[in-house]
């Protein structure tokens, strides 16, 4: 125990040593000139030192565990993570070691501070309000909920593009089927920055002038500077709100409810369909009696000058947006479809044949045998999938699409010349995202397997 | 119900469904044909609406005709099993069939019967259809980038030269198959680094010296996803085997090299490779943005690389490596002659498709200034003399992408065949 505690304190100080190293410099850079010259090739290797300290006595505590499978001799064991260490440590301080020299000649010191002054540029499009005299931390919010909004609106796209292609691979229908095969072979073969552009420079472009554009549905424009939607303008939304919620809350209450019946007596309730009932009849409620209404503000042409012509008013989506969704969710669809194939495909033929027998009908069986098993297959390489899309999203820089990279590791990367902590910011972001998914699936993946006794 | 039995489709009345049902949907296909291709409606006597439907109203009623269980008739089975075994499918059938005829004149019209391809300029465009003489002109560019058409040759030599080196191992003879890893691991990187160096960089034996700047289009591509490939490789093998070290210290640098670069996405890496690795070097010390390119690409794929390969270790029964132990092998001996020459045979479909990624995400040096085809693009659609033509360049390098792409993936499909009849 004693042993182990000494370990993580030892950890501690080398951890502590090399952050210090690469953000200030040696500590003891202080010293007189004469001094520093000697002892710093010396002190470089301070924090191997501390992390193998640490690392003999983590293993002297649980010594005799281990020590017998790497046959006769200690330096044997000792000796490879000693220099590995070693090598990690050296090419971090050589890096961080010019950095600092680099910095110094272009006059720029290292720290955070610019996060909070004033960004002064501007973003074409946000999802909350943002203007120039708002700071860069600001800016990187925007930018990320940007990102963000591509991601989320590819994933929705792509999740059902990539369902109904998936089970349309399986089709017994001999024409659907190869259509389904050629639109994934065809898509997953072409780089995605290609679609993007195709979407964007040729497909889009070919769109009518918003003053030559007619109708969509009656009320929405699609034109060549983007897709105007009415926007929604609620009385006592806050009503509506409780309304759905209370529907949520009840519809959870009568699964239960159902579920409990089916245990007890046998009894099945057609839940799904109550379910629908109640989310639609007490939100219509609400309109009817707690005084809710809804008004659409219609988007307007509105002329700017002579030739330019807008629509003003509702909701506009930029072009950048729109091709940037479509690329995205169309190429990830295609691995999402094939996970799904692959998914349903890996149920054994045998399981639905013996769900029928026991007198499930045909939807009972895709509900409550196939489907839960196939799921437990297609789950995590989807989430994969989605991750790769999040990943993805960052070519929205090429079509100028103010996301993370651009707005970012972009504009503000070249207005503060501050490289080394933005990239690493932009970085660590997409990092951080990464494995809190890979986490969550982790734990998803745990809680669906197979518990054999 | 017995009124309508002359609805209900059955043996007896093979004859007259058949008939009636066969007329009925070959009516509803010649109307959509004729409408598509000779601006024609047959059903124009109808009301408009009913006129947009009729086809497939028309269809349907002939699709459910011929759907006879044991017709007897071996085609019409073949026909009803495979596109019209229920009312939903026989409307979906009947849907892309009008599709088809709805796409293929507006499609044709526009790459092949409008479009033009004779001229050297903007002018001799004057079809509604595609301008293919600006893929003509433009195409040089588009393979080589800026590089001098007269030294093309020299790209074109290299090319064959490092092809040529890589079937080496075809015509090993027995003898020589030994130091067939030797030689493409070791061996044939440095020659064709070589290759490459001298005859397309130049400088040297008096060829012109041409900064990379000006290299671009689909060699550039080739070249990179080229050398990425074989340096990744061995930093893969490296990095798995450190993932699968039972010393802490260098499994948790191995886990944590490939957890970072394969959760950040490649253009953050090329922007560090852009603006943060001139920082993190020696102060005069000049490094080549290709070559920097070239190392981020390396360090980013060693990372999906290695879980690969890991894959592959991992799939190795245990009484592999207790029966080399027990030879009296050490580590290196283990794995060298025994653990990886069966792991890295499993993992080549793998490997094939971390190269195919590879070749996807090339075009993305786009953003750092190296103009790869999709860069080139860009380049003539911003040119004065050619603005407008976007379409065209951007379905050019789709195909030929697609063709490379595709023709890896059946490639790779193939050997995973191959390999999984083995084992």
């Amino acid at each position: 125990m004693k042993f182990r505690i000494l370990a993580y304190l030892f950890f501690f100080i080398g951890i502590a040593d090399l952050f210090t190293k690469i953000f200030y410099g040696n500590i003891f850079s202080d010293l007189t000139e004469d001094y520093y010259e000697i002892a710093n090739p010396i002190l470089v290797f301070t924090p191997v030192l501390f992390f193998s300290i640490g690392g003999i006595f983590l293993k002297e505590s649980k010594v005799s565990l281990t020590l017998e499978n790497f046959g006769t001799s200690r330096i044997k064991y000792y000796s490879p993570q000693f220099i590995c260490l070693t090598i990690v440590v050296l090419i971090f301080l050589f890096f961080t070691f010019n950095a600092q020299i680099n910095m110094e000649n272009r006059g720029i010191d290292f720290g955070f501070d610019f996060l909070s002054q004033e960004a002064s540029f501007d973003m074409q499009f946000s999802l909350m309000d943002y203007d120039g005299q708002d700071p860069y931390w600001w800016a990187y919010v925007v930018a990320l909920l940007n990102t963000l909004l591509v991601a989320v609106l590819g994933i929705i796209f792509c999740t059902i593009i990539g369902v109904i292609v998936g089970i349309a691979r399986l089709s017994p229908n001999f024409l659907i089927r190869n259509t389904a095969a050629w639109y994934v072979e065809f898509f997953r073969n072409i780089p995605l920055l290609l679609q993007i552009f195709f979407w964007y420079y040729a497909a889009l472009r070919a769109l009518p002038l918003p003053q030559d554009a007619s109708p969509l549905f009656g009320v929405t424009y699609l034109t060549i500077k983007g897709y105007y939607m009415p926007a929604f303008i609620w009385n006592n939304l806050n009503i509506f709100t409780y309304s759905v919620l209370a529907a949520i809350i009840s519809i959870i209450f009568i699964r239960y409810y159902a579920i409990k019946l089916r245990d007890t007596e046998g009894k099945q309730l057609p839940v799904f369909y109550i379910s629908i009932a109640i989310l639609i009849i007490l939100p219509a409620l609400t309109f009817l009696i707690g005084g809710v209404s809804l008004d659409f503000e219609i988007p307007v042409l509105k002329q700017l000058s002579a030739t330019s012509f807008i629509y003003d008013g509702g909701i506009a989506v930029p072009p950048e947006l729109i091709a940037l969704t479509l690329a995205l969710s169309l190429y990830t669809a295609t691995f999402v479809a094939e996970c799904v194939r692959a998914g349903i495909q890996g149920i054994s033929k045998g399981q639905k044949e013996a769900a029928a027998s026991l007198g499930l009908t045909p939807n009972q069986v895709l509900k409550l045998v196939i489907m839960p098993q196939a799921l437990r297959i297609i789950i995590p390489p989807t989430t994969n999938q989605y991750l790769n899309l999040t990943k993805n999203s960052s070519l929205a820089a090429a079509i100028a699409y103010p996301d993370l990279v651009l707005v970012f590791a972009g504009t503000a990367l070249m207005q503060t010349g501050r490289a080394i902590e933005i990239v690493s910011i932009t970085m660590l972001t997409y990092l951080s995202i990464s494995l809190a998914i890979a986490a969550l699936m982790n734990w998803y993946n745990k809680l669906i397997e197979i518990k054999e006794k | 119900m017995s009124k309508f039995t002359f609805l209900k489709s059955d043996r007896s009345n093979i004859q007259t469904v058949l008939i009636t049902g066969v007329f009925l949907i070959t009516i509803s296909i010649l109307d959509v044909f004729l409408n598509s291709f000779f601006k024609f409606n047959l059903m124009s006597f109808l009301p408009d609406k009913i006129s947009l439907v009729a086809p497939l109203l028309f269809g349907m009623i002939g699709m459910q005709l011929i759907r006879i269980e044991y017709s007897g008739n071996k085609y019409l089975d073949i026909l009803n099993k495979n596109i019209n075994n229920s009312k939903f499918n026989a409307a979906l059938t009947l849907l892309i069939i009008f599709l088809i005829f709805k796409a293929i004149p507006p499609s044709l019209s526009w790459m092949i019967l409008d479009a033009n391809i004779s001229g050297e300029t903007k002018d001799a465009c004057t079809g509604t259809g595609a301008c293919w003489t600006y893929i003509k002109v433009w195409f040089r560019r588009f393979m080589y980038g800026m590089y001098p058409n007269e030294q093309h040759w020299r790209i074109n030599t290299a090319f064959l030269l490092v092809i040529g080196l890589g079937t080496f191992g075809l015509f090993a003879t027995e003898k020589m198959k030994k130091f067939l890893a030797l030689y493409y691991v070791v061996i044939y990187p440095i020659l064709a680094f070589l290759i490459i160096y001298y005859l397309i960089s130049g400088g040297y034996f008096g060829l012109e010296w041409i900064e990379t700047g000006a290299w671009g289009g689909l060699s550039l591509t080739f070249i990179v996803s080229f050398f990425c490939l074989i340096f990744c490789f061995p930093l893969g093998m490296i990095l798995a085997l450190g993932r699968r070290s039972n010393l802490p210290a260098v499994r948790y640098i191995s886990i944590g090299y490939i957890e970072f670069w394969r959760g950040v996405p490649l253009i953050t890496v090329l922007f560090m490779s852009s603006v943060m690795f001139p920082m993190f070097l020696p102060e005069d010390f000049f490094m080549d943005k290709l070559v920097r390119v070239i190392i981020a690409i390396t360090l980013f794929e060693g990372a999906y690389c290695a879980e690969v390969i890991r894959g592959g270790l991992q799939s190795l029964p245990r009484g592999q490596y207790d029966a080399a132990k027990s030879l009296g092998m050490g580590y290196w001996k283990m794995h060298i002659f025994v653990i990886l020459p069966q792991a890295l045979k499993l993992v080549i479909p793998g490997i094939c498709n971390t190269f195919l990624a590879l070749v996807k995400d090339t075009p993305l040096i786009f953003v750092v200034g190296l103009a790869e085809l999709a860069g080139m693009l860009a380049l003539a659609k911003t040119n004065p003399k050619w603005l407008g033509f976007a379409m065209e360049g951007y379905i050019f390098a789709a195909i030929i992408f697609w063709i490379i792409c595709y023709a890896m993936s059946k490639y790779s499909y193939n050997l995973e065949e191959k390999y999984k009849t083995e084992r």
